[in-house]
């Protein structure tokens, strides 16, 4: 039995959600136009000398009224994910059942894990928070894109979903997701911002005043390994549990079912990725355009696999 | 050539090959997933054929609609199993001897470790050695004094669980590969459609469908019996499917039998084998009076859906010993569980058997079955028809209970209904292994990678005006990027006992 009333108030909520998030990326604009220009690069280099990382100053001194838009992007995001929990608890309730039983759910629940994973980041490392509008401009496309192309009504499950494991492999694979977005995120700001940072330790072009507030490329770097590293275990936990599943479900543990195949894939990118961050020759660029491509793959699989070819991981529920 | 093939064999086992081979592997998994695989359906690679007749003949002499058991899959994964050999096992006997090992002396320069720092005080070099090993200790550091060419020194080491880790790791994805293959080889699958009341054994000769490893022994393979007593199957107010469950009598040949229910997610698991309920249809029961008084009454065939949305179905029928005639008989035709008449097409509307409906066509003639070719069993030979040696005869839509005449008075009625479950048999011998693997690789990696290794050393050396004692003290740690804030605990914790130690070496009294 379906709550309608509950169902249409978690779409509305999603409506106000992504509505939220889109204030918060014209708020981060907003820090970013209101932060101060920055000083020409040569006494920058000058001052710094040596290491690129040092020629880049940390902007602590904005000023205030782009701090106070930072803290008003912030309010937003945070109040966003809780209007986006929302949605997921009102559907929830309205079918009374774990509300990820579809590519709508999984999408919308694994931006969720996105939102709160940088939330957490940025509380944690203040500096972290200026990739907030590299985190939240996605985060909007996503949203809008899983509500144009993957909305499915409130529904029951079907026969097939109807386990524990649900619980066990799908909330485990949407927190793997959702931290290899923002992993990903992480990497592609790193490969920005190395460069710039190179470039400007050369010399060759100026100071920009969108690159330059993000953190420095080592924190990137960081944050992205850190994030992997938390995220991979529970990733595997999730093919694991999945195998686990099909072969109850489907009558064997592995059967290179497109979903699987593409979930081994994935899982080695970031095998891969862990090992090129302490391989010479890899550390840096190369290792962040792994990380680049494990992401890739996430979408790949959730989209190509879902939508185009068929295989039994097809309760997408796309219509 | 001795040399050479050393040189091959360490550049196998060395990390890095490892590591190229299992991307390779995934990189050769991706055709497996784009392309369509006979391993998944058979009937999509056909599709395939069709639309490529080019394309597809290239793409097969290349094992690209069979991936995952094409020759050169087997080599990236017999070469990964290698490679993975020389690479861990050495690894693994050297981790075991450090286990055992005392921390290795400190090294020379210890300024020059990554972190690193000198701590002053009036204690005598042993006393602050003795102020440091206590604080390592209490950390639960392994601690090892040397006097060594530059003073006296201190090693101590932490964290052999995380290498630890790393082996097991590495050992678990090893043993997977091992469960995996194993289970290839002495593994079989094999798939039935039963209608209800039926009963099947588990030999290769009954299944419809089977494919088996090359160790497998059908001789030996465990001789359960199940019988399909009901099948259920159970929809949501929309038509979503809520559950399918059948219940099965089942045993050894032999022994009494005894009675359960499984389902989606809940197979029968017995004696090695496991037993699911993949699918279901519904199987129209027919009576057949011919005009000379025989007939034979509650003839069924299974009738494949075609679509489980709404379970309209597929089938045949085919009656190849007619009484007192030489002609064959066949049915054939599409079943609706509930059915609706539109403009003179049968479609089905719902998935439940509401208003069960047949639209039949009915053939005489010779069905090809004894041609030596093999037969599809759900639909009749197309060729015997375009070579006009079997003709339609009839046709009729029928409602559960109706019966329609044939020219020559053959009488045909929609007497009955029943259900099919398809039912699947397998046996993995190696699947308990591969979960004992993954979750080996798991705790492998966790340990792996949320645990520190870390070195300290500490060495004294005379203060710079000769009063006192300077101690250097310097770590080394892998697995953690921010180690600095660790280290500076540390230090600082270290002087603060040394000033400790000082006072009350000062006023022993007190
Ligand atoms: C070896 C077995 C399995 C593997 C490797 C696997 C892998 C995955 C992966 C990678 C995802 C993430 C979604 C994405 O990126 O698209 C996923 C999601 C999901 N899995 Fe599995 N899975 C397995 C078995 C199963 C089984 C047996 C079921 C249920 C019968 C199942 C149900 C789901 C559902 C409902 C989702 C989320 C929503 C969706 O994509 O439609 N999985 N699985």
């Amino acid at each position: 039995m379906i709550n309608e009333s509950l169902a249409a108030t978690s779409d509305t909520l999603f409506s106000v959600a992504v509505g939220l998030y889109s204030l918060a990326v014209v708020a981060f604009c907003a820090e970013l136009a209101f932060g101060r220009k920055v000083a020409p690069a040569r006494e920058l280099v000058a001052a710094g000398g040596g290491t690129a990382e040092r020629a880049v100053p940390a902007q602590d001194d904005e000023p205030a009224r782009a701090r106070r838009w930072g803290l008003v992007a912030m309010g937003l995001t945070i109040v966003g994910a809780l209007v986006h929990a929302g949605v997921l608890i009102t559907r929830g309730s309205a079918t009374g059942r774990l509300p990820w039983g579809n590519m709508y759910e999984f999408g919308t629940a694994v931006v969720l894990v996105a939102v709160v994973v940088y939330l957490v980041l940025a509380l944690r490392t203040p500096s972290l928070r200026h990739i907030g509008i590299f985190v939240l401009a996605p985060v909007v496309l996503s949203m809008v894109g899983i509500g144009l192309f993957l909305y499915a009504q409130a529904g029951p499950l079907v026969a097939a979903l109807r386990s524990a494991w649900l619980a066990i492999h799908v909330t485990t694979a949407i927190l793997g997701f959702g931290i290899f977005f923002v992993s990903g995120i992480a990497s592609v700001m790193y490969l920005v911002r190395s460069r710039y940072e190179a470039k400007v330790a050369a010399g060759e072009v100026p100071l920009s005043r969108i690159v330059h507030r993000l953190p420095s490329a080592a924190a990137l770097d960081r944050t992205a390994h850190r994030t992997v590293v938390f995220g991979f275990p529970i990733w595997t936990f999730a093919v694991i549990a999945g195998a686990i599943w099909a072969e109850s479900a489907w009558g064997r543990f592995w059967g290179w079912d497109p979903k699987e195949t593409w979930a081994f894939i994935a899982w080695v990118v970031y095998a891969a990725y862990l090992h090129a961050r302490t391989t010479a020759g890899w550390r840096g660029r190369p290792s962040a355009w792994v990380n680049v491509m494990g992401l890739g793959v996430m979408i790949f699989n959730l989209l190509y696999v879902n939508m185009v070819s068929t295989g039994l991981h097809s309760y997408g529920g796309v219509s | 050539m001795s040399s050479t093939l050393l040189r091959w064999w360490r550049s196998l086992t060395a990390m890095r090959t490892a590591l190229i081979l299992l991307f390779l592997l995934a990189v050769a998994a991706i055709p497996g997933s784009l392309l369509p695989q006979r391993s998944l359906s058979q009937s999509r690679v056909t599709t395939y054929f069709a639309d490529h007749p080019d394309l597809a003949p290239v793409l097969d002499k290349l094992f690209l609609f069979d991936v995952f058991s094409s020759p050169w899959f087997a080599a990236i994964y017999l070469l990964l199993f290698i490679s993975l050999i020389g690479c861990v096992v050495p690894r693994a006997l050297e981790h075991g001897r450090a286990v055992f090992a005392a921390p290795p002396p400190a090294p020379r320069h210890l300024h020059r470790l990554p972190d690193n720092g000198d701590v002053p005080t009036t204690l005598g070099p042993t006393t602050a050695l003795d102020v440091v090993e206590e604080e390592l200790r209490v950390r639960r550091f392994r601690v090892v004094r040397r006097d060594g060419a530059h003073g006296p020194e201190l090693s101590a080491e932490k964290g052999f669980l995380k290498e630890t880790g790393n082996v097991v790791f590495h050992l678990a994805l090893l043993a997977l590969l091992l469960g995996l293959a194993g289970g290839k080889l002495w593994g079989y699958e094999g798939s039935i459609l039963v209608t209800e009341g039926d009963r099947f054994c588990n030999t290769f000769q009954q299944y419809d469908n089977s494919s088996k490893g090359a160790f497998v022994d059908p001789a030996g393979m465990s001789p359960l019996c199940v019988t399909l007593e009901d099948f259920k199957a159970e929809y949501e107010e929309n038509l979503t499917a809520a559950s399918f469950t059948a219940d099965i009598a089942y045993g050894l040949a032999g022994s009494a039998s005894r009675n359960t229910t499984i389902g989606v997610n809940s197979p029968l698991r017995f004696d090695g084998d496991r037993v699911y309920v993949t699918g279901h249809g519904f199987s129209p029961v027919f009576s057949v009076t011919f005009p000379n008084g025989d007939s034979f009454t509650d003839i069924s065939a299974p009738f494949l859906p075609s679509d489980t949305a709404t379970m309209s179905s597929q089938g045949a029928l085919k009656l190849p010993d007619v009484p007192g005639s030489d002609e064959q008989l066949a049915l054939e035709g599409f079943f609706a569980p509930t059915g609706s008449v539109q403009q003179g097409v049968l479609t089905s509307i719902d998935p439940r058997p509401l208003d069960p409906q047949v639209a039949l066509f009915v053939y005489e003639g010779y069905l090809g079955l004894d041609s030596g070719l093999p037969q599809n069993v759900y639909t009749i030979d197309q060729t015997q028809i375009d070579r006009g040696t079997l003709d339609r005869v009839g046709q009729a839509n029928l409602s559960l209970g109706e019966s329609t005449t044939l020219e020559d008075g053959t009488v045909i009625t929609f007497s009955g209904l029943k259900q099919f479950a398809a039912m699947q048999v397998s046996h993995d011998p190696g699947q308990v292994w591969v979960l004992v693997s993954a979750i080996a690789i798991l705790v492998g990696l966790l340990g792996m990678l949320l645990l520190r290794r870390e070195r300290v050393f500490a060495r004294v050396a005379a203060g710079p005006d000769g009063a006192g004692t300077v101690l250097r003290m310097g770590a080394l740690t892998r697995g953690s990027a921010d180690t600095a804030p660790r280290f500076t605990a540390l230090t600082d914790d270290v002087a603060a006992a040394l000033a400790r130690r000082a006072r009350t070496e000062e006023n022993p009294s007190s």
